[in-house]
């Protein structure tokens, strides 16, 4: 991986920045010009991970690009909370048209810009796992196929949060959402064979397909960076806890997020041409508990009635996760 | 303007919506007291002094550290280092080796002739300081920074007290102390050698001195009774380590003991290894937990074959051997004889049984309460004598170089307040940055460099220093472990994780401030400060 921890400091590139590191070390959020793409205003939730993930991304893509960039958005709490008309919160060309079609107008305005020779702005999709992996999905798979010059970016907060927490096919098992409640034998989402979104884009073959979580600022950035670098479709999946939707509090969004990683729930990987080419290894392994207990949608496998043979499947995914992608550190 | 199809509103930015009114909890920067801080003897702030040392401005780090302490490289010797017991970095993986690092810096003003500033201003005001011990010069130095006309009267031929009379070469070589003094002397001192005072009222009358600040020591060494032969040799630890600094080094014989259990017992079992004995036994009454002597210090000593004998006291001392008796402990931790009888073969027995305080200076001295054969003395270092104040050994306290230099410095603070009419109120100390308000995740893993250790071979036979300094690359290595508690570091995290942009970066060593138009109290910054330099306080709605 191209992305180089650096151990020497105190805090290393764990942090933001540092004052002993040299400029071009830190990261773009340690800038203070960075674009704040996402300004302030916005009507997002406290602590949501969401608005930050999306300022992470596309503050990235802005210092790639020189500032040459247009995003197209699909509807989702992204459009909802950051532009209620005529107001937005945007400091970038961006443009928002229905819930499924991001990824055909992000195509739309890829070609417009290549017919107008205008090739050095470059286009970014973004949408949340509901307007990518259900209801823009045949767009997407779409500008896979034809290799159009798009980074797709999803936020995947795991449910349609803006309509109030219903199931989307990115919702983990045994999860309690407004459409699968905490009752009945299998209470929560059901176990199903899931949807693995970046699995599937890695299957088309496209360029560059990496995930990300909104714990890990320098790979984030470093795998937006890295998607600009290419040309044609590229696909990029962000991890982003929602407190309202999960239920945890508004300061823990960004420990949630590491604890995923650090569980193997969500495999951090990059992958070039549907071939992985580097993995972000868990430094601390934890049990999947500590992910699940902090949020409130899963209650119910703790209390009243602990069901750890609920929890115990989840853990096998994680497993599975760890072993697929080998995302421990191997000790000799 | 003719506006496009459809559309009737200008567009307008969401900087009109002012988030900050969801807020219930306010995040406020705030600067925690790290946990060397608050143990420090000398009240040195560690954490600020390593910060500059981390950026490799050494001479700006040695500058904060001696504000506090004008003995760097004497303390980053001699001092036991309570900071680094008190580290939060050892519940991660192991303390900052913050006393190398202060000695790395002590040894970097002596290379480079870094000197004090002069005072501003003078004050007229002249100031007795009896000693020439830590705690004396350590007075002298705050007094004469402050602008007073400090003189020492020291009753010994050389300044240094107890650093050169009771601290072996092998810990402290002389040339690092005389150049540590000579930097205090040239704020302008007057130090008189060989001028014991006997008299104090009459010695501060004819110097029309203002105030007096008493730091004699304790260079009496007490004495126990133990039945001896004629020809039996006795010896105590004081003179012993007095006489290192003589000519002619005393004679122990191969087999030497030592009874005792504090710092000087060992300092001495470890000079007689170094003299040629071949035996050097401490024999202790107690046990290794209840014993007063430092843990490093017994480290060193065993690892240079020095041996214990733990729950034993002396009750005879022949020509070529004692008598030990075995002891037990009671139930509270008291040792009581057990009758048994053990002889251990000894050519020379060493007394440390602890040392006392020649206070014959104070007898005519009125209003002095001295209690336990030391001086009493209040929160300020006062004695029931106003304007004489006391400090170091001769005050109850543990005695040790860094506690001495905190009490010269304290002392002076008052005595400065004093002599201005005053009183001096230290600032109220902040809450402690305990490790429960660190966010670890941040910091990486990086062991402590080790100090070379001369070899131990090397040790036992020549008076050459035990512990090595660092090297430049090692100490900034070392100066970088340190994890910042409760004061910020510019790492950025606050303004990098504010989902709101509401935090504002306001340039290099100027830190940051909230922007509370917009900040919505989600606690993120809070929660993901490595360093808890932020707290969150209720809002007033």
């Amino acid at each position: 991986m191209a992305f180089q921890p650096i151990k020497f400091y105190q805090t290393g590139t764990f942090t933001v920045g540092n004052r002993l590191l040299p400029p071009e070390a830190r990261a773009v959020q340690a800038n203070m010009r960075r674009t704040n793409s996402l300004n302030s205003g916005h009507r997002a939730c406290q602590g949501c991970g969401e608005a930050l993930g999306a300022r992470y991304a596309i503050d990235a893509a802005m210092s790639a690009t020189n500032n040459r960039l247009i995003a197209a958005n699909a509807t989702g709490c992204l459009e909802v909370f950051s532009t209620p008309y005529p107001e937005t919160s945007w400091q970038i060309p961006w443009i928002h048209s229905l819930f499924g079609n991001a990824a055909a107008v992000a195509t739309g305005i890829a070609a417009a810009l290549r017919v107008k020779g205008a090739s050095g702005v470059r286009v970014i999709a973004q949408g949340g796992d509901g307007g990518t992996t259900d209801i823009g999905f045949g767009c997407l798979s779409g500008m896979f196929e034809r290799n159009d010059d798009v980074l797709y970016i999803c936020y995947d907060n795991e449910a349609y949060m803006n309509t109030g927490v219903q199931r989307s096919s990115a919702t983990p098992p045994a999860a309690r959402t407004a459409t699968t409640p905490a009752v009945g034998e299998q209470p929560g989402n059901p176990f199903g064979q899931g949807k693995d979104v970046p699995a599937i884009a890695m299957a088309h073959g496209i360029a560059y397909v990496a995930t990300a979580t909104v714990a890990e600022l320098r790979d984030l950035e470093y795998k937006v960076r890295r998607a600009m670098e290419f040309r044609g479709a590229r696909y990029l999946h962000v991890f982003v806890p929602c407190p309202l939707g999960w239920g945890h509090a508004s300061d823990a969004t960004i420990r949630i997020a590491r604890l995923a990683k650090e569980s193997g729930l969500f495999p951090v990987f990059e992958a070039e041409r549907g071939e992985v080419v580097g993995v972000s290894k868990i430094r601390k392994q934890v049990p999947v508990e500590e992910y699940l207990k902090p949020q409130r949608r899963f209650a119910h496998l703790f209390a009243p009635t602990p069901r750890p043979e609920v929890v115990a499947r989840i853990q096998a995914i994680a497993e599975r996760n760890i072993r697929k992608y080998g995302l421990l550190e191997r000790t000799t | 303007m003719r506006k496009p199809f459809a559309i009737t509103l200008d567009p307008g930015s969401s900087l009109a919506n002012h988030t900050g009114s969801w807020r219930t909890l306010r995040p406020e920067y705030v600067d925690r007291l790290p946990p060397c801080n608050a143990a420090c003897p000398a009240g040195e702030n560690i954490q600020g002094w390593l910060a500059h040392a981390e950026s490799g401005d050494y001479e700006a780090a040695w500058r904060l550290l001696v504000q506090d302490n004008p003995m760097p490289a004497v303390m980053g010797r001699v001092c036991y280092h309570p900071c680094e017991g008190a580290c939060n970095r050892g519940a991660l993986d192991d303390a900052v080796g913050i006393n190398s690092v202060e000695r790395f810096l002590g040894d970097e003003a002596i290379r480079r002739g870094w000197g004090f500033p002069q005072p501003a201003e003078r004050s007229g005001k002249r100031v007795l300081v009896v000693g020439a011990g830590p705690s004396g010069l350590s007075a002298a130095y705050h007094l004469a920074r402050a602008g007073h006309q400090a003189v020492i009267h020291e009753a010994g031929p050389v300044a240094g007290g107890m650093m050169r009379f009771g601290i072996p070469k092998y810990r402290l070589p002389r040339a690092v102390l005389e150049a540590e003094i000579a930097r205090i002397l040239a704020l302008g001192i007057e130090l008189r050698l060989n001028a014991k005072v006997t008299d104090l009222l009459a010695t501060m009358k004819e110097g029309a001195f203002d105030a007096a600040f008493l730091a004699v020591g304790a260079h009496i060494a007490k004495r126990a009774y133990i039945p001896a032969g004629s020809s039996a040799k006795m010896l105590d630890a004081v003179s012993l380590l007095r006489s290192m600094e003589g000519e002619a080094k005393p004679m122990l014989g191969q087999r030497v003991v030592v009874y005792g259990g504090g710092n000087t017992a060992f300092d001495v079992a470890r000079t007689a290894r170094r003299l040629g004995a071949e035996e050097s036994v401490v024999v202790y009454r107690r046990t290794r937990e209840k014993m007063p002597a430092h843990d490093l210090e017994l480290e060193e000593a065993l690892q240079e074959g020095v041996m214990v004998k733990w729950l034993s006291t002396i009750t005879h001392a022949g020509e070529s051997s004692i008598t030990v008796e075995k002891m037990a402990l009671d139930a509270k931790g008291f040792p009581h004889p057990t009758g048994e009888y053990e002889t251990l073969e000894a050519d020379a027995l060493v007394l440390a049984l602890g040392q006392d305080v020649d206070l014959s200076l104070l007898e005519a001295v009125p209003g002095l309460e001295i209690d336990d054969g030391v001086v009493k003395v209040g929160p300020d270092m006062m004695t029931g004598h106003p304007g004489i104040f006391a400090g170091g050994d001769m005050v109850p306290s543990e005695r040790t170089v860094t506690v001495a230099i905190g009490h010269g410095k304290k002392a002076a603070r008052h005595v400065d307040a004093w002599l201005r009419g005053a009183r001096y109120v230290p600032p109220a100390k902040p809450e402690t940055a305990a490790f429960e308000r660190l966010n670890t995740w941040y910091y990486s893993d990086a062991p402590k460099t080790v100090r070379p250790l001369l070899d131990v071979i090397r040790r036992q036979s020549t008076f050459d220093e035990v512990v090595g300094g660092l090297d430049e690359g090692s100490a900034r290595y070392e100066a970088r472990r340190c994890l910042s508690c409760g004061n910020c570091f510019e790492c950025d995290n606050c303004y990098g994780v504010c989902p709101d942009n509401a935090v504002v970066k306001l340039g290099p060593g100027k830190r940051y401030r909230f922007n509370y138009d917009y900040c919505k109290g989600c606690g993120l910054c809070a929660a993901e400060c490595p360093c808890g330099a932020i707290r969150m306080v209720p809002e007033e709605i």
